[in-house]
């Protein structure tokens, strides 16, 4: 992001965040390839884990870090790069419903790259 | 460390909760969901620091009294302890205990204070041996004066509380913690539409929820979904117990059995279908079991619901 302003700030801050969040959430649990991954996990905490995970991607206050990333993946079973892709543009179909230029999801896409590795485990 | 309880003194481990700690010591304090939820299991500090966590959704009158939650306090230092005073429980009588249904009690307790509630909310009782549970209130504020509170208690094999209840006697002798769930008519407009899901004895707390609703004038569409194993599960039929006057909201019922291979997930969401394009967002309640409350939380997400227009009080599972 090389503008001053961050996209987290230019969303709204945190409300709208929640919003983006949600919407992202609902894309993860309705693809086949993801949603086993999330069958016994508690809603409220992914929802709360997806928030800081996008705040920090968009520039906003950081309240998640790649070691956070690692832990929260390991023990994953069969977690490959095909599953962290299908992430990555599921975030990127969210922001463009909510209206976010291509220029801008390029650059969150380019912050989700650099925790691949931390969520691979590599 | 040293935990001070009711003036004597014992000894907590690094980690153990005061909960834990004290029915180690052979001390029982009333408890029942052990998560910080049921409130249950609220004492009074008077030196120390319990935490952050044991001080987590009680309210403010509460915290000024240095009330926390036993089950959630695990200090990192001593602590000075003393039992949560009758502004807590409230002592009441068993009032009165009929077969609503197979296997569903319908349960009246008197308590010796009228109890500040909203309907939906649930309390803990406790009986003279110490068994407490948490129940949700049937009834609406206006009838408990005459009736009593009124619990629909599901009886489990071998359950210490349901047990009890369906041999117990008019007249013997109860507690009744404080009212607490967040899950309670308080829309953000009188226009939204409200959907009610519940299964089993989950269904009770939502109905006084619509009755609640109705008394004061809701306006939006009101629809209500009960589920069950089987049909004489649906034990509260599908008619609103009539009120002074005539709603003007349009109320409708429907019922939903797993023998007659209906699926209470997909009925809420064709529900949430029909109540959504009504104008203001819906706002859901949802009350039961903890797999069903889940499965009709997720799918009414996947439906596009939002996470915090959705109100839900899932039953714990009995200690």
């Amino acid at each position: 992001m090389t503008t001053d302003v961050s996209l987290y700030e230019r969303l709204g801050g945190s409300l709208a965040i929640r919003s983006v969040t949600e919407a992202f959430y609902r894309k993860v649990l309705a693809d086949e390839l993801l949603a086993p991954y999330f069958d016994d996990v508690d809603m409220d905490r992914q929802i709360a884990k997806q928030t800081a995970f996008l705040t920090m991607d968009l520039g906003g206050p950081n309240e998640c870090s790649g070691r956070d990333l690692r832990a929260a993946h390991l023990g994953l079973p069969g977690l490959r790069d095909e599953h962290f892709d299908a992430v990555v543009a599921h975030l990127a179909g969210t922001l463009r419903e909510f209206g976010v230029s291509e220029a801008d999801i390029a650059a969150v896409g380019a912050v989700a790259e650099s925790v691949r590795d931390d969520v691979l485990n590599r | 460390m040293l935990l001070t309880f009711d003036g004597r003194d014992y000894e907590l481990r690094p980690g153990e909760s005061v909960l834990e700690g004290m029915a180690r010591h052979g001390v029982g304090i009333p408890a029942a969901c052990r998560a910080g939820s049921c409130q249950a299991c609220v004492v009074r500090s008077v030196a120390g620091d319990p935490g952050p966590d044991a001080r987590r959704g009680l309210k403010a009158t509460w915290l000024a009294s240095g009330y926390f939650l036993a089950c959630m306090a695990r200090p990192s230092a001593d602590l000075a302890v003393i039992q949560a005073g009758a502004d807590i429980r409230t002592p009441a009588r068993l009032a009165g205990v009929r077969e609503l249904a197979p296997g569903v009690l319908g349960v009246r307790v008197r308590p010796e204070r009228p109890l500040d509630y909203r309907p939906g909310q649930h309390v803990t009782l406790s009986n003279a041996s110490g068994v407490t549970r948490i129940y949700s209130i049937a009834n609406l504020p206006g009838e408990t004066e005459r009736a009593g509170l009124e619990f629909h208690v599901r009886v489990f094999r071998g359950g210490a509380m349901s047990g009890w209840l369906a041999r117990a006697e008019p007249g013997a002798m109860l507690s009744v913690g404080s009212p607490a769930g967040e899950c309670f008519y308080a829309p953000a407009s009188r226009s939204a539409p409200l959907l009610l899901a519940g299964t089993g004895t989950g269904m009770a707390p939502l109905l006084a929820i619509a009755r609640d609703a109705l008394a004061r004038r809701h306006a939006g569409p009101v629809a209500l979904v009960h589920g069950a194993a089987d049909p004489a599960g649906l034990y509260l039929g599908t008619r609103l117990p009539s009120g002074r006057a005539a709603p003007t909201a349009a109320v409708t019922w429907r019922t939903c059995c797993l023998t007659r291979g209906e699926d209470i997930a997909d009925a809420v969401v064709g529900e949430l279908a029909r109540l959504a394009g009504q104008g203001a967002p819906v706002t859901a309640y949802l009350c039961g079991g903890p797999g069903s409350v889940r499965r009709m939380r997720r799918a009414l997400f996947l439906a596009g619901m939002s996470l915090s227009d959705i109100l839900a009080d899932q039953f714990a599972a009995a200690a």
